[in-house]
């Protein structure tokens, strides 16, 4: 323990405390822009500098260690003037265009002029010229780029990526792909945590709303929405709705009122995926299939396997993911319940995801008789947008029912939205088909964690599964090198790309300095829990579907729509 | 006639001199791996800034190159900018009237036709080609030692770890701490305040106070076998790292003594036996297997020992000398330094009094040559070179050191032939003298001056003009080889030769110990792979926070050495190691350029290889 004193306030803290950490003990506000807690406490930015008695610079709070008998001024005249100054240089080379940004209101850059009083840049305007590729569903705009390298070391310690990096020296640094490769044709996953981690709006999803927009008020063609279950346990925090009105009701309500003519739910396929892929995991086992078996769910995760271990995909489930069976559910089934030809379908999904906007793209979702299983993807952000540029007020919105039939989903398809759930509704449905009865569907509630990997046993009636669950890509690759390695033998992983799972996902609003996956995910397992239905396999919609159209799961038919070839070009 | 005053500064001028100081030291300190484009913009600026304005070539080129630079590094530059800008600086070079501009243009155009490559990835991807160098110290030193970390833990008097750490990537700290060429002080970023840290001087003192420092547990054994031929450090390095990877290692060792060179290149006075032999029984104590006395080709074949060895590492060394090729050389009292030093290594000190003794050569082994025939008792001493002090290859210290104990230091003569008397002895050296003259390859070139022949008389001539390798029964075994070096790649792996490796100074020539050290190092990893493993050695130590904010300017403590009177008369260690005080100041120095600037963002260290 060592003591200081920060602005005459006396505190005693342990010696492995930052500046910043200690002053937020005492209630003492130190203005940050670059920092990121664990993953960017690199002092970049020089916003937080305070000065400290007897040093002869100012030191960054960020990333000093307190140490005995330190004095701290926070706020004094030398170290606002700093901040002021070096404010006002990103100022001078950040395009400063708000209006037009998708940031606008949620911008770190806004925050901090505005708490330091700083209303221009008395330097000579100099943005940089950009080119960026509006087409591919992450774009980078580094004419808003202010070097925190925030989506640097995001994507390098916890994703393992390392996509992004510093490039170049001096004048022209600035950040760019690792391998010079352009972001369309590099090994980019399209996860998007570095946009939720972006402090301005320098990386951003594809906005589609637009789009979207103009399908559904497109008197020719029948929208339907399918709504991921992550997106209902954030949905709202972006618009400012407080937390008790966020409920999936009014999410629902919000859905319709932007004129979806139908809105159903992606849980309900979540549920078909799970008949799909336990039956498949169990196929495997009996007939000695390629093991482990991956899920699939995650798009993120697929590319991830395709560009970081290609030797691993045939391991990957074929069964398509919630998404896409829902598409093309949609375009097949539901086309023929309501009597009119595919191609009036429109079929839209809101996803707390940033690369289902690629998987949608993928070859083998769709043909030419039904179109794209997906015609478009908007983020739980764009969803948002979309509410206001229908002028929606969700505050006011009556709650709502799903549509039927495919708006049932089951407490198991709810917790596809956080790491782990996958695997606990697979299994949910695997006890079903190896003993013809239901467990206690929290019978693997132990096992719950919010991030990180997990590995444990399951015992079915004498059938052992050996799992492990992971989410992060940095974990998902500490879990790939043991199975590479031959250390770890398992017989199904989930992954997830982003931290905690979707809940955490790269298309969910933003909270500047806030990992929200857990949170959200708790969100999920008490609508499981309260809710009735538990088990994919006891969806009334999904026997009706089986019965009515795909027969029984990994069916010719259900091969045909529900899986796909992820070796296709 | 006009009133003439006595010139003086006005303060202007004196500021104007003082950046160019500041400009100095970070030109002396310069960072790694910055943007070559930004480079040349900044040369461009300076040679701008320096045109009078007279001439049309100088005052608006050079500006008109900054332009265009400027427009390549905001990514809008053209490939027709590319070779504006190469047509700009020649025409500026060919037509300014003086060397302000002539010289800045020209130096600008070389950099232009050699950065070509880093303009056209602006232009074609707009990014830099370069990468920046965290850590000036690390990235030097071949072996990659983490130097801030050491010194951190010398600075927290953690001296055992400080040597532990040391040796996860260099398995002489001992040796190293006392004769290491310390390329990691060259662009020490502390230059940028005042001047390097001494880095070396801090290795050395963490050595003396850690005592004994076990070697860290070997991996389990692998039941692989190797041979090393070659005892010295490169060979031994190899042997200590794979040794602690679980294979088994035999050095093969000509001389009576392990070392190599070190022992018998480097004077006792530099390099005492027990400071070599610290490292070396560490490096043993991990169960490597040693075989003096053994030629390899006539104890033992090279087949053979490929039949015998799961992989065989040569490692032999530079150990031959050069000759001069001027008559009388066969002469008694001719003598190789090569030959010297090693007599000396072994403990032969031959007896030099009364006897006048001529150097020839001015590198760092011509001057090790000129003080150990000072301490062997000779009547004088003297260093003879075809060029000027100031062109010797010998560090500047070396040559006055040997100025210190007496010795002359003779520039601009060129040996002639060695005149002998009746008996076949030595009496003297004829030189021609020289002139220095035009620039050839970078370097000054002497050539006769209009002036008779000299003679030196004397009765030992020492040869001291460079090494060569024996690479005779390699090459007879089909071992790919050029001029006297043995050809192996960048991964020690000697191509179409299955399970045989080569590093060090057989391979690269004669360079330094540290870099001996770097190719042991990689030999051992490539073995190792060869071998079927991919052993991952590390090393688990925590370093000292680094201070706040740095230490503000402050002088650099110089190693000392015993007084040129005392030390000239024996072969004990001359150099006088650190005071607690003063490693503490050093270490103090020390900017931890891991854990500022880049380093805080890239991460300082690799805690394995």
């Amino acid at each position: 323990m060592v003591n200081v004193i920060i602005d005459g306030k006396k505190l005693q803290v342990s010696e492995n405390t930052t500046i910043l950490e200690a002053a937020n003990k005492l209630g003492i506000r130190i203005p940050t822009l670059c920092f990121l807690k664990e993953v960017n406490e690199i002092s970049a930015c020089r916003i937080c500098v305070v000065e400290v008695a007897y040093e002869h610079r100012l030191v960054p709070a960020c990333s000093t260690k307190v140490s005995e008998g330190m004095e701290v001024y926070t706020n004094s005249p030398r170290a606002r003037e700093a901040r002021r100054i070096n404010l006002e240089l990103i100022l001078a080379t950040h395009d400063n265009e708000c209006n037009t940004c998708p940031r606008n209101g949620n911008c770190e850059l806004q925050r901090v002029c505005e708490e330091l009083g700083v209303k221009q840049t008395d330097f000579v305007k100099n943005v940089s010229s950009h080119k960026t590729n509006k087409n591919f569903p992450l774009i980078r705009e580094n004419n808003k780029c202010i070097g925190c390298l925030r989506c640097v070391n995001f994507c390098d310690k916890i994703q393992s990526l390392g996509i992004w990096d510093l490039v170049g020296t001096g004048k022209s640094a600035k950040v760019s792909t690792t391998s010079g490769r352009k972001i369309e044709e590099d090994n980019c996953s399209l996860c998007g945590q570095c946009i939720t981690h972006c402090p301005v709006g320098a990386l951003h999803e594809r906005d589609d709303v637009l789009k979207v927009l103009d399908a559904i008020q497109n008197k020719d063609l029948i929208t339907v929405a399918q709504i991921a279950p992550a997106v209902r346990a954030a949905f709202g925090e972006g618009l400012g709705i407080e937390e008790e009105k966020r409920t999936v009701g009014r999410m629902v309500a919000a859905a319709k009122a932007t004129g979806f003519d139908y809105v159903f739910d992606t849980n309900f396929s979540a549920d078909l995926t799970i008949m799909e892929e336990a039956t498949e995991l169990l196929e495997r086992v009996k007939t000695g299939g390629t093991m482990p078996m991956f899920t699939s769910c995650c798009p993120a995760w697929v590319r991830f396997i395709k560009t970081e271990y290609p030797e691993f995909i045939d391991n990957l489930s074929t069964a398509k993911s919630p998404q896409q069976m829902f598409g093309a559910v949609a375009k097949t089934y539901y086309a023929k319940v309501l009597g009119v030809d595919p191609s009036k379908i429109y079929s839209v999904s809101i996803m707390p995801c940033v690369a289902k906007k690629a998987e949608k793209d993928l070859p083998g979702m769709g043909d030419e008789e039904r179109g794209q299983d997906v015609d478009a993807v908007i983020t739980t952000r764009e969803f948002e947008k979309l509410t206001k540029l229908t002028y929606v007020d969700v505050d006011k919105l009556e709650e709502k029912e799903f549509d039927t039939p495919l708006g049932i989903g089951s407490g198991a398809g709810v917790i596809f939205g956080t790491t782990g759930g996958v695997m606990e509704a697979a299994l949910r449905t695997a006890y079903y088909s190896i003993t013809g009865k239901n467990p206690d569907a929290d019978f693997i509630k132990d096992y719950r964690i919010d991030n990180g990997i997990k590995e444990f046993t399951v015992d079915i009636n004498g059938v052992k599964l050996n799992i492990a669950v992971a989410s992060g890509l940095a974990n998902a690759k500490t879990v790939m090198e043991n199975v590479k390695a031959g250390f770890k033998k398992y017989d199904f992983i989930e992954i997830m790309a982003c931290p905690g799972g979707c809940a955490g996902g790269g298309g969910q609003p933003i909270h500047e300095g806030k990992e929200l996956g857990a949170y959200r995910s708790q969100k999920l397992y008490a609508l499981d829990k309260n809710g009735t239905l538990r088990f994919s396999h006891d969806n009334p919609a999904i026997k009706t579907v089986y019965k009515e159209f795909f027969e029984k799961p990994n069916s010719h038919i259900a091969h045909e729509l529900l899986h796909v070839d992820h070796k296709q070009k | 006639m006009e009133t003439i005053k006595i010139k003086s500064k006005t303060k202007l001028s004196r500021s104007s001199e003082n950046l160019y100081k500041e400009a100095l030291k970070r030109i002396n300190g310069a960072p790694q791996g910055t943007c070559p484009t930004e480079l040349a913009l900044a040369f461009a600026n300076i040679c701008r800034a320096q045109s009078c304005g007279k001439c049309v070539p100088c005052r608006l080129g050079f500006d008109a190159i900054s332009e265009i630079l400027n427009k390549i590094l905001e990514g809008n530059g053209t490939s027709e900018d590319i070779a504006l800008l190469e047509k700009t600086a020649k025409v500026i070079a060919d037509s300014a009237d003086c060397v302000i501009g002539s010289e800045g243009a020209s130096a600008l155009l070389n950099a232009i036709q050699v950065f070509k490559e880093d303009f056209i990835s602006h232009v074609e991807n707009d990014r830099c080609k370069e990468n920046f160098t965290p850590v000036p110290c690390v990235a030097n030193c071949p072996a990659n030692v983490d130097i801030p970390g050491y010194i951190a833990l010398t600075g927290a008097g953690r001296y055992a770890d400080a040597i532990r750490l040391i040796r996860k990537d260099n398995p002489f700290p001992s040796v190293c701490g006392l004769v290491c060429e310390h390329p990691c002080e060259n662009l020490c970023r502390r230059k940028l305040v005042d001047d390097a840290i001494n880095i070396r001087g801090i290795k050395d003192f963490a050595v003396e106070m850690a005592g004994e420092v076990p070697v860290p547990d070997k991996y389990q054994d692998t039941g692989k076998k190797v041979a090393i031929i070659g005892g010295g450090p490169a060979g031994l390095t190899t042997a200590y790292y794979l040794s602690l990877m679980g294979h088994k290692c035999t050095v093969f060792e000509k001389r009576k003594r392990l070392g190599g060179m070190l022992r018998y290149g480097i004077p006792c006075y530099r390099l005492p036996d027990k400071y070599l032999d610290r490292d070396i029984d560490s490096i043993l104590s991990l169960g490597v297997e040693v075989k003096l006395g053994v030629n390899i080709g006539t104890d033992i074949t090279l087949d053979e020992l490929k039949k015998e060895y799961d992989a065989v590492h040569i490692a032999i060394g530079a150990h031959s000398d050069k000759k001069l090729g001027i008559p009388g050389e066969d002469k008694i009292g001719v003598m190789s330094a090569v030959e010297l030093l090693r007599n000396v290594g072994d403990n032969h000190k031959v007896d030099f009094t009364g006897k006048n003794v001529v150097v020839i050569g001015g590198g760092n082994v011509a001057m090790d040559a000129t003080r150990t025939s000072r301490r062997l008792g000779a009547n004088s001493v003297t260093c003879v070179y075809r060029r000027r002090i100031i062109d010797m290859t010998a560090l500047p210290e070396e040559v006055m050191g040997a100025k210190e104990e007496g010795c002359e230091i003779v520039e601009l003569q060129a040996p002639v032939r060695v005149e002998f008397n009746d008996k076949d002895e030595v009496t003297g050296l004829v030189v021609q003298p020289q002139i220095i003259g035009a620039f050839d390859r970078g370097r000054a070139k002497p050539f006769k001056a209009n002036k008779p022949e000299e003679v030196i008389p004397c009765d030992i001539i020492i040869v001291a003009i460079g090494q060569e390798i024996e690479n005779q029964y390699f090459a007879e075994q089909n071992i790919p080889t050029k001029w006297d070096q043995i050809v192996a790649d960048d991964e020690a792996i000697i191509k179409g030769h299955d399970g045989l490796f080569s590093g060090g100074d057989c391979v690269s020539g004669p360079l330094t110990v540290i870099k001996a050290i770097e190719a042991g190092k990689v030999a051992a990893g490539s073995i190792d792979r060869y071998l079927g493993f991919n052993t991952v050695l590390t090393v688990d130590i925590d370093i000292p926070n680094p201070p706040t904010t740095y230490m503000q300017q402050c002088g650099r403590i110089n190693m000392k050495e015993r007084p040129a009177e005392v030390r000239k008369e024996d072969f004990e260690i001359m150099e006088i190691p650190m005071t607690l005080q003063e490693a503490k100041q050093e270490c103090g120095r020390c900017l931890r350029c891991d854990c500022f600037g880049f380093g805080s963002h890239k991460g300082g260290r690799t805690n394995k290889w």
